[in-house]
C-alpha cells in the first residue's frame, strides 16, 4: 500500500516515519504541507516535530495548511490517519480528535523508554497487537499533556477510544494516563509517543513500534 | 489606527504548567503575597478604518478558530483607543 507522510515546515520525524513505513512493508510517499494533493495515498501519517515552530499553539498553524484541507476531507471518508506526537496535536487542533495537548506537567522536555498499554485494536494502526499487549516506544514531548472536559474523557473510555495508555508513572500529567486516542470509527489515530522510532534492533527502543506500520487489517483487506 | 485586543487565557479548570512555574519563581525573589499565576496570551489586532460590529463579529471569528483553541482557552475581545 501507499503510506503519505507530510513534511510540514518544521517536521523532524518525516523521513524517520517514512523509513518505518518501508519497514512496515509499504510505499512511503512524501507529501509537502502546501499541495492540496494527496497523490492516491491509502493512508497517511502526520509526523512529529515542532512544525511552524509550535508558534501560537502546537499544531495551531499546521492545521490549516493546504494539505490538511485534503487530510481532513480523506479522514472523513474512512481514510487512515496516524499523527504521532506533534501530528497527534495537529488532529486535535483538526478537530479530527477531540481533547487537546498541553505542556508537560513538570514543564519538562521529556525523553524516555516508555512503557504503554495498547488498549484499543480494531483500528488499521493497532491490528498488529493484542489488546491489552505492553510494549515500550520512544516518547518525546514538551507538550504532551491530554486534556479534556470529564465528559469527553468519559465518552472516550466508554466508547473505547482509548488506544494506548502510559503504564508506571505517567510522564506528562496526561488525564487518565491517555497516550493516545482515536475516533469512533477508528481510522484517525493520535498517539504522543513515537513507534517510528522503535522499529529497528539496531537503535532505538526495540522493535514494539513497527506494529503501527504494517497496517495489518488494512493489507488483508486490500490484498483479499 | 484603532486596536482590537484579544485575550487568551487558559480555562480555569485547565492546569497551567507555565503560570504555576512563575509562581513557584516569584517568593524565590523575594516576593510574596501571590497566591495564583495564570499565563495567557494577547494579540494586538490593527484594523483599517472604524471598528464596527461587523469587524468585531470577524474578530470573534478569529479569536475562536485560530487565536484561541476552545477546548483549552477561553478569550475576550476589547477595542483599545490610540495611546
Amino acid at each position: 500500500m501507499k503510506v503519505g507522510v507530510v513534511t510540514f515546515p518544521g517536521s523532524l520525524d518525516d523521513v524517520d516515519a517514512r523509513r518505518a513505513v518501508r519497514l512496515g512493508g509499504h510505499e512511503a510517499v512524501a507529501l509537502w504541507h502546501g499541495d492540496h494533493d494527496l497523490q492516491g495515498v491509502d493512508a497517511v501519517v502526520l509526523p512529529g516535530g515542532f512544525s511552524y515552530g509550535d508558534y501560537l499553539r502546537c499544531g495551531a498553524i499546521s492545521r490549516f495548511s493546504p494539505v490538511m484541507t485534503e487530510v481532513i476531507e480523506a479522514a472523513g471518508r474512512g481514510m487512515p490517519v496516524l499523527g504521532i506526537c506533534n501530528g497527534f496535536q495537529i488532529l486535535c487542533e483538526s478537530h479530527l480528535l477531540p481533547g487537546a495537548l498541553i505542556r508537560n506537567q513538570r514543564q519538562k522536555f521529556l525523553c524516555l523508554d516508555q512503557r504503554l498499554r495498547i488498549e484499543r485494536t480494531d483500528t488499521p494502526w493497532t491490528a498488529a497487537y493484542a489488546e491489552g499487549q505492553e510494549v515500550v516506544i520512544a516518547l518525546k514531548n514538551g507538550e504532551g499533556s491530554f486534556v479534556a472536559d470529564t465528559e469527553t474523557l468519559d465518552r472516550l473510555e466508554g466508547e473505547g477510544q482509548v488506544v494506548a495508555r502510559y503504564l508506571g508513572e505517567n510522564p506528562n500529567g496526561s488525564l487518565r494516563d491517555i497516550a493516545g486516542i482515536s475516533n469512533e470509527r477508528g481510522n484517525v489515530v493520535g498517539l504522543m509517543p513515537h513507534p517510528e522510532h522503535s522499529v529497528e534492533e539496531l537503535c532505538g527502543t526495540g522493535t514494539d513500534g513497527l506494529g503501527f506500520f504494517t497496517l495489518a487489517s488494512l493489507a488483508a483487506e486490500v490484498f483479499a | 489606527m484603532p486596536r482590537v485586543v484579544v485575550d487568551v487565557m487558559p480555562k480555569p479548570e485547565i492546569l497551567d504548567p507555565q503560570g504555576k512555574a512563575v509562581l513557584g519563581a516569584l517568593p524565590r525573589l523575594g516576593f510574596s503575597g501571590v497566591t495564583d499565576v495564570r499565563q495567557g496570551k494577547r494579540f494586538e489586532l490593527e484594523v483599517e478604518g472604524e471598528v464596527t460590529d461587523a469587524v468585531l463579529a470577524d474578530v470573534d471569528r478569529m479569536a475562536e478558530t485560530l487565536l484561541s483553541n476552545p477546548v483549552i482557552e477561553s478569550y475576550t475581545v476589547r477595542v483599545e483607543q490610540d495611546a
